[in-house]
């Protein structure tokens, strides 16, 4: 049972709000940034998108090759472990489904989990059944323009049903992997599956 | 198997506020005793639960100001006038009352002298409250230890307030640079410095940084904290001088936070 705070009452959400919003969230207008450290800038010159597999084997895509790949547009609500949520959320991207598809056509074999590699060095982990199944994008668009760098961009991962680090900006490369390994803020006291909806924030939250 | 799912959950704690102490006229700081803490380190935060009566609840973020070595929990808590927690945290709470709070959390945004120096902090408004753990810390390691040791591990903090009379632990730091020869503290006040002001009075640039940081080839740690358009533009600006972006570590408080 949780302490009452004496004579604290909160800003009262409306019940369409408070339905959207998982335990410990709360609803905000802006897009907040949140990140470690400096926000890389890679040229679109210079980027490329890989799908490797646990044996090696791989498939990759220039910007322009990527960009012209079949994609879609996702209207979705995000949480952010540090406590905002933002709703209706609008997204451009590749399904992870259709990457993974056109990898294996190249030979890139599936495996049960997989790691997101991003400039700067971050990574995540997250099963590949969190991935799969229309769960998931490549994203490089939002709300209709360029996904701006402080946001990930070019491009990042976009895996809104799990708190917002999963979803890894400035996204390159996706490893698939026999077993699981932990990300960058996986390794550092955060939790390893993050679902807002259980409030999995830190290892050890159920 | 990952061993980060086999660690203990962090447990909600009932922290007692000791003392409330004013800083500014928009910020001021709770003492708090937390029983069984477990420890921190400089830069760690916690994570704050009010309840309502009706069983609504509300979290926010806030760093630790203490340093691991002091045995009470600091936390120096901004006034949003039409924020949720934070004018409850600013008006509402009083010596002898309770808190629930977990933590310590976050493990990259922090700094122990054992990491060594340089040290280059950055802040902006209550931005400064991680680097001050930071900077107690070190006074507090650096107090027992001989003149080799500290000239080893030398600080600067260039720390952005709107105002003079924002300027968080004012005091402490002029008092900390005083009797700190390799402690530096340099103030920018972007809005109505004070008559006869001579320091830097716009928001933090590339110039700045280059006149008060260490060059790269020194490879200072960096801490950069504050609001995000503070953060996003000072870690672009130590990235376009040379610094290493591994060296870089930054916090955002969020849009708000108090700009500067
Ligand atoms: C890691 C971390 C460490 C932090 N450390 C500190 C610290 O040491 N000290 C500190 O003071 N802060 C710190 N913060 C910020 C802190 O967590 C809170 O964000 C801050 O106190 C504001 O919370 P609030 O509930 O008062 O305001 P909120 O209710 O969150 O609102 C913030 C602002 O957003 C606007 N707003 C957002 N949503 C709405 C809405 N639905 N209706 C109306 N207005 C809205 C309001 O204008 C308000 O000014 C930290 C944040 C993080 C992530």
């Amino acid at each position: 049972m949780a302490l009452i705070s004496r004579g604290f009452r909160g800003r009262r959400q409306s019940a369409e709000t408070a339905g959207r919003l998982p335990p410990g969230q709360y609803a905000t207008r802006d897009f907040p940034v949140l990140s470690a450290g400096p926000t890389p800038r890679t040229p679109l010159a210079a980027w490329d998108f890989t799908v490797r597999a646990a044996d090696g084997r791989s498939a990759r895509w220039t910007w322009d090759e990527f960009t012209a790949l079949p994609h879609q547009t996702t209207t979705k609500d995000i949480h952010c472990v540090t406590k905002w949520s933002k709703f209706d959320t609008v997204w451009e991207g590749i399904s992870i489904d259709t990457l993974l598809s056109e990898a294996a056509a190249k030979g890139v074999t599936s495996s049960p989990h997989v790691i997101a590699r991003c400039d700067g060095g971050y990574t995540t982990n997250l099963p590949l059944a969190d991935v799969t199944g229309g769960k998931a994008w490549i994203a490089f668009m939002y709300d209709g323009k360029p996904l701006p760098p402080e946001h990930g961009g070019p491009a990042r991962l976009l895996v809104p049903h799990l708190y917002f680090w999963k979803s890894a900006k400035w996204v390159r490369e996706l490893l698939l992997m026999e077993r699981d390994m932990p990300g960058f803020w996986e390794s550092l006291g955060y939790h390893n599956y993050g679902d807002p909806w259980r409030e999995q924030r830190y290892a050890g939250d159920e | 198997m990952n061993p980060a799912a086999t660690a203990p959950r962090i447990a909600w704690r009932l922290a007692t506020v000791i003392e409330v102490l004013p800083e500014t006229s928009e910020t001021r700081t709770l003492v708090l005793d937390v029983p069984e803490w477990p420890g921190h380190r400089a830069g760690q935060h916690v994570d704050v639960r009010l309840t309502a009566e009706d069983g609504y609840q509300a979290e926010r973020s806030y760093s630790i100001a203490s340093p691991p070595e002091e045995s009470h929990l600091a936390l120096t808590v901004e006034r949003l006038d039409d924020g949720e927690v934070s004018p409850y945290l600013s008006d509402e709470l009083h010596a002898g009352d309770t808190l629930e709070l977990r933590g310590p959390i976050g493990g990259y945004f922090v700094w122990d002298v054992a990491n060594g120096g340089p040290l280059f902090l950055v802040g902006g408004g209550s931005g400064i409250v991680p680097l001050m753990a930071m900077l107690r810390h070190r006074n507090a390691v650096l107090a027992s230890a001989d003149a080799d040791v500290r000239s080893g591990l030398p600080a600067r903090l260039l720390y952005s307030s709107r105002r003079w009379d924002n300027v968080i632990y004012r005091e402490e730091l002029a008092h900390l640079a005083e009797s700190d020869p390799t402690l530096e503290v340099v103030h920018t006040i972007t809005r109505n410095p004070p008559d006869g002001w001579t320091g830097f009075r716009r928001r933090i640039d590339r110039a700045m940084l280059e006149k008060i940081g260490w060059p790269p080839s020194e490879q200072p740690r960096v801490f950069v904290c504050g609001p995000t358009p503070l953060v996003e533009s000072v870690a672009s600006a130590l990235v376009e001088i040379g610094h290493q972006p591994a060296l870089v570590k930054t916090e955002r408080f969020g849009p708000t936070g108090g700009s500067t």
